[in-house]
């Protein structure tokens, strides 16, 4: 059988001949129709595995009570049914929510990427005393857990009176102590190593200050960089609710600060309407609100999911 | 002279352009995390005043070993979490990766596909999804196996098993950053290096053990830091639960919290010392 699956090939023949022994991890020259065969369903297997609770959340947003209850429909609902939908925003209170989320999602996305990028270039090309050490600072802070310093912060934030405001995300995020600023310091440092050399030697020669060859050359060419740390700063801003829920209090919400109260707030909002009897929370609700706090990371992943892929090659950690 | 000022000025500026983290660093990191200890020996109180604290040495690491214990509860349940989560993480993703690798169409497809959990994990949707039960694999429940250990469901052993089956799609989808890691990582191995292997008879299993996992090892260290932080840090996990709640509690307070994320912090940098130092000794053994 793999005799025969081996001649339809048109690789080199002798490759084939311990076929027998080439398992999944055979990484070169795998190129048997069994084993492509076997790859395909794996990755299709998993992959479908993986994405469930995704399908699922969809799949259950647009069921009517009517389909939820009834054992038969399974995963296509019978009629397209946007209400959850419709009680999800107004529960969620969609729009709003929506602006001060990106508000406080963005803003400290972008000044995080800003500061990484000062602070990545320094490490990268200049010598100073210490510098190892406060490199090897850098890459330690990204271990300790947010727990530990967070009481201070509290105190401290409290003190200066910026608790429940967005400047309780932008000033760590400016001083370079945003959430994970240690690996956009890693990228930036890692991209900026790569630069030749002769081209600041040459700006130099035109009388160009470090400064401006920062903002003039290096800043220029970090593009992908740049595009890379926004969108995971903002993803991880985004999904960021511990500390928001404590920082911003009650003063500002999030899409997922409101999903986490969202049952309450439902049950708060058909009390006070009185005569919205009958309508009791269910799954399908529940998985709409879900489905919304997600869909702008969604969107913008569809859009930008290359970035996203290549960001990790580019970040150098895998070995150069 | 003159060369060695230039050389002076040139570093100066370098320190410019980090001082924007050597300050953030102070005032953010290093200063919070040792006045966090500080209050951790302390009684810490809240009043209209201000807030009042009293030393009273290791009485709230006492009372968090001695007297919580939900704490000690919840700390071994995020220890067995971590023990049987980070080498299924670990190891689905290089297999994940070793897929990709192949000669694969739609490469770029699955890799989406395989990233997407990195971008909308969050507590509240994740919490949201294991409201709905479906974090485990769909109708595992059905299996005799695992009705059988459910139905028993005694001892440390079985409730991991439990633990595992229930959550099995969550545990996947803190995968995404390494398998990218991984994948990075395998396309930058020289074909030059199997070619080689292959002229000396191994077979493709050998290369995988010989050429591959050797070249791939650096990588499973990062990864296997990475895994540890982020899954220790997710705001779903036992502790981080149990410090916030402790965290506004009046009977307990701050000076409590604190010692918990202490303890908790010191008990990461272990896991971390002690799996890194296990790992970079078998590869030294192994591949050196």
């Amino acid at each position: 059988m793999t005799s025969f699956v081996a001649k339809i090939r048109r690789g080199n023949k002798t490759y084939y001949k311990n076929k027998s022994k080439k398992l999944l991890f055979g990484t070169h020259g795998s190129d048997g129709l069994m084993m492509k065969f076997i790859v395909y369903a794996l990755l299709i297997g998993i992959g479908f595995v993986y994405l469930y609770p995704l399908i699922y959340m969809g799949s259950y947003s647009l069921k009517s009570l009517d389909d939820i209850l009834n054992p038969l429909v399974n995963w296509i609902p019978s009629t397209l049914y946007l209400d959850n939908y419709q009680q999800a925003l107004s529960v969620l209170n969609f729009l709003p929510t929506f602006g001060q989320t990106l508000y406080v999602t963005a803003l400290p996305a972008l000044i995080q990427t800003v500061v990484a990028a000062v602070v990545g270039y320094g490490f990268a090309r200049f010598d100073f005393p210490i510098k190892r050490i406060l490199f090897g600072l850098v890459l330690a802070t990204f271990i300790i857990p947010p727990q530990v310093t967070m009481i201070p912060q509290y105190v401290f934030f409290n003190e200066i009176g910026i608790l429940g405001s967005v400047m309780s995300f932008i000033l760590p995020a400016l001083f370079g102590q945003g959430i994970n600023s240690a690996i956009f310091i890693l990228i930036f440092y890692q991209f900026f190593k790569m630069l030749p050399q002769s081209l600041e030697e040459a700006a130099q020669l035109d009388g160009a200050g470090q400064a401006r060859i920062f903002l003039t050359i290096a800043i220029p060419m970090a593009g992908p960089a740049i595009i890379i740390s926004f969108l995971f700063s903002f993803v991880w801003y985004w999904n960021e609710t511990y500390l928001a829920s404590i920082y911003f209090g009650n003063a500002m919400t999030t899409l997922p600060l409101e999903l986490q109260r969202f049952v309450a707030t439902f049950e708060q909002m058909n009390q006070g309407g009185g005569e919205g009897g009958g309508s009791s929370i269910n799954e399908g609700i529940k998985m709409a609100g879900t489905m919304l706090t997600i869909l702008p990371l969604l969107i913008i992943y569809l859009i930008t999911q290359k970035w996203f892929v290549e960001g990790v090659d580019r970040s150098g950690i895998a070995g150069e | 002279m003159k060369q060695l000022s230039m050389k002076n000025r040139k570093s100066m500026t370098g320190f410019m352009f980090i001082l924007p983290w050597v300050i953030g660093f102070l005032l953010f990191t290093a200063v919070p995390l040792s006045y966090s200890l500080y209050l951790s020996f302390q009684d810490v109180r809240i009043t209209p005043a201000g807030i009042q604290t009293t030393f009273i040495s290791f009485e709230n690491y006492e009372y968090a070993f001695g007297m919580d214990a939900l704490f000690t509860q919840k700390l071994l349940i995020f220890f067995r979490e971590i023990v049987v989560s980070v080498p299924i993480i670990i190891v689905f993703s290089l297999i994940i990766a070793l897929l990709l690798n192949q000669k694969v169409r739609f490469r770029m497809f699955f890799r989406t596909v395989f990233f997407l959990p990195v971008i909308i994990i969050s507590g509240p949707v994740i919490h949201e999804l294991m409201d709905q039960g479906v974090t485990s694999i769909p109708s595992i429940e059905e299996y005799a196996v695992f009705q059988t250990l459910l139905s028993s469901g005694e001892g440390f052993l079985a409730a991991t098993v439990i633990y595992l089956m229930q959550n099995l799609i969550m545990i996947l989808w803190f995968s995404g950053v390494q398998i990218l890691i991984f994948l990075a990582a395998l396309q930058k191995i020289d074909d030059k290096i199997y070619e080689a292997a292959k002229i000396d008879g191994a077979s493709n299993w050998e290369c995988f053990w010989k050429v591959t996992l050797p070249s791939l090892f650096p990588m499973i260290i990062v990864n296997l830091i990475y895994t540890i932080v982020t899954y220790s840090i997710f705001s779903l996990n036992p502790v981080i639960e149990h410090i916030q709640d402790n965290m506004f509690r009046t009977d307990t307070g701050f000076g409590y919290a604190s010692a918990l994320s202490w303890i908790y912090f010191l008990l990461i940098t272990i896991i971390l010392f002690i799996s890194v130092l296990l790992i970079s000794l078998r590869g030294r053994k192994k591949y050196a």
